[in-house]
């Protein structure tokens, strides 16, 4: 049944002229579970910049309190086996997950964008032969990919964000070759090719910018899977080193003393979560406010 | 399509030689030398002289150039020998066998239930959409994709193992040796596999459905008067199976890598723990053989759901 609520006045009167921006964010807050994501993003990165502040003990110093003290007014989440207190490691930890993840992210789109459009804007052999090396890249599970990388260059956070690098690097190397692929085919890059520009300006400043929304979606969904591989990483003991703290190996401290009290391995799995829940709702969000086709549907 | 196929199948047999290319020179970059880690673990190494390393390296083929070495690694994977582990001192063939059926249990009731039960969630949120289902549904799927595996197996055993008793907190049995007691100390490990999984195509199912159910051909199911039942079922399920086939090709590949935090945290002999255990003992011939073993796997799934296409939906061409 067609509800027949459409008058005629509305097909006469041209729209009302809206800009981008304007629509880019009436689609993107209208739904709460992204401003609640970006809300706990926000408090992230207050937390991470403010960590020194907020901290209310030393999270390295050991035995500033006796090991493994239920929680208390003094230490909310009680202290570990070191007598460290697990709030000021949680709050430190936020610092490992937000570099972790935006470092890789960063370089693995530098290196993605150039391989794909690279690949995508020349064809032939450079082509088969780049996307045929994501495509074995892409065959390992990423957090296998990313374990043995990190065991051969060996622990430390410098390294653990190499390992994720060449491990996310090919998931945006083949969205951006998608994209340059069919952005390619347009007119006005036809035209830039006739009037004499060169194949880098070509690629830098017409296929880049039509690929850049669908990438920056792709960026924000991949932070959320690159801090669970992360949390995986340092789960496994691959990662930060001690004392330095992470929130997947303070899940796996934590595991050890469960009956004692979980709150040392429960609090930063939650916090894991939150975030990844946060990067995956702002990712969406953006999803819905960049696509054109869903515009005015949600 | 037959052309397609063998096209296809070069495609992915060039992605492989790739694959060994990797792991046999990143493998080879690995620092330390093998050989004294295994002696060194065996207390040996002072009273060890160096012919007798030598020998060793000799026995474990390590004093060849590394090209011969690569080629000596391939010509054996194709005898399905995939050489003998320095730790374990055992065919590395032999230890598959012996722990991939256990991975491969996990995964595959993990897999089957990750897929149907994701589907249907994601078909009923989408045609009952805005309804309690739905609303319930749909904010839980956010949760499963956000969640740490490894976390949620420890809410998992605290929950249900240590505090309720009810079932097993660790541990692996052969089905065919106990298959009440396998079963029991399964029920938690494949819920934490399945749950991404699940979530994940819940999420593709209701989104894809719900674009299909817009379109012009189930509106004119609607107005030559079939039931609801019968366009859902006979119309829009194939057409919106076809993303959610793409997933559970991807999702294979997530599994697997779960399959490692997971085989660790319930402590089951699979391959996973046994790839850990090898990454820290540098035991690189069976890190290999894990990862090959893997990358094969996610091959030929991801051929197949490539060549399942053709059956789903006639309209793709194949070039």
């Amino acid at each position: 049944m067609v509800e027949k609520n459409t008058t005629y006045t509305e097909f006469l009167e041209a729209p009302p002229h809206v800009s981008e921006w304007r629509r880019f964010t009436r689609v993107f807050f209208q739904r709460k579970l992204v401003i609640f994501g970006l809300a706990i993003l926000v408090l992230l990165v207050i937390t991470a910049v403010f960590a020194t502040w907020l901290a209310p003990y030393d999270p390295y110093k050991l035995g500033t309190a006796d090991s493994l003290l239920q929680p208390s007014m003094g230490h909310p989440l009680g202290t570990d086996i070191l007598g460290r207190d697990t709030l000021s490691r949680l709050i430190y930890g936020s610092r490992t997950a937000l570099m972790v993840g935006f470092i890789s992210v960063g370089v693995a789109s530098i290196i993605g964008i150039t391989l794909g459009l690279t690949a995508g804007y020349f064809g032939g052999a450079v082509n088969v032969i780049i996307m045929r090396a994501m495509d074995a890249l892409m065959s390992f599970p990423m957090i296998l990919l990313a374990l043995v990388v990190a065991s051969v260059l060996g622990g430390g956070i410098q390294n653990v964000i190499i390992a994720l690098s060449i491990a996310i690097t090919p998931a945006y190397a083949r969205v951006i070759h998608g994209l340059t692929l069919s952005i390619r085919e347009n007119d006005y890059i036809l035209a830039q090719r006739a009037m004499g520009a060169s194949n880098i300006r070509t690629m830098l400043g017409h296929i880049l910018p039509n690929a850049l929304p669908p990438m920056i979606v792709q960026i924000t969904l991949q932070l959320g899977a690159l801090i669970l591989a992360e949390a995986g990483l340092s789960f496994l003991g691959i990662g930060i080193k001690p004392p330095g703290a992470a929130w997947g190996s303070m899940v796996n401290d934590g595991y050890k003393y469960l009956l004692n009290n979980p709150l040392l391995s429960f609090a930063p799995g939650l916090a894991i979560m939150l975030v990844v829940f946060a990067f995956n709702m702002v990712g969406d969000g953006l999803r819905d406010a960049l696509d054109p086709r869903l515009r005015g549907l949600l | 399509m037959t052309t397609y196929i063998i096209k296809r199948l070069i495609q992915a047999l060039f992605v492989l030689i790739l694959v060994t290319l990797i792991i046999f020179f990143v493998m080879r970059l690995l620092p330390g030398d093998p050989i004294i880690i295994y002696v060194a673990q065996t207390a040996e190494l002072e009273a060890m002289p160096p012919e007798m390393l030598d020998k060793l390296r000799a026995e474990f083929g390590l004093d060849k150039p590394i090209v011969v070495q690569y080629a000596n690694w391939v010509s054996g994977i194709f005898q399905g020998d995939f050489g003998t582990s320095i730790f374990y001192r055992e065919n590395v063939s032999t230890l598959l066998l012996e722990r991939f059926p256990v991975t491969l249990h996990l995964g595959i009731l993990a897999l089957i239930i990750s897929s149907i039960l994701g589907i249907v969630l994601g078909l009923v949120a989408a045609i009952r959409r805005g309804k309690w289902m739905d609303t319930v549904v749909t904010p839980l799927t956010y949760i499963g994709i956000s969640i740490p595996v490894f976390w949620l197996g420890i809410l998992l055993i605290y929950g249900f193992g240590l505090k309720l008793g009810w079932l097993p907190i660790c541990g692996y049995t052969s089905p065919f040796d106990d298959f009440w007691l396998s079963t029991r100390q399964l029920v938690l490990p494949v819920i934490c596999l399945a749950l991404f999984g699940l979530a994940a195509n819940a999420r593709q199912m209701r989104s894809s459905m719900l674009e299909v159910i817009r379109q012009d051909y189930i509106r004119t199911a609607w107005s030559k008067g079939l039931s609801e039942r019968n366009i859902i079922a006979k119309h829009a399920i194939k057409n919106s199976l076809i993303p959610v086939i793409t997933l559970i090709g991807i999702s294979v590949r997530i599994m697997l890598g779960g399959a490692v935090l997971i085989e660790i945290v319930f402590a089951i002999p699979g391959v996973g723990r046994l790839l850990v255990s090898s990454i820290f003992g540098q035991d690189y011939v069976v890190v290999q053989a894990v990862t090959f073993v893997m990358a094969v796997i996610v091959l030929v799934v991801n051929l197949i759901v490539d060549i399942s296409y053709g059956w789903l939906d006639p309209k793709i061409q194949y070039g």
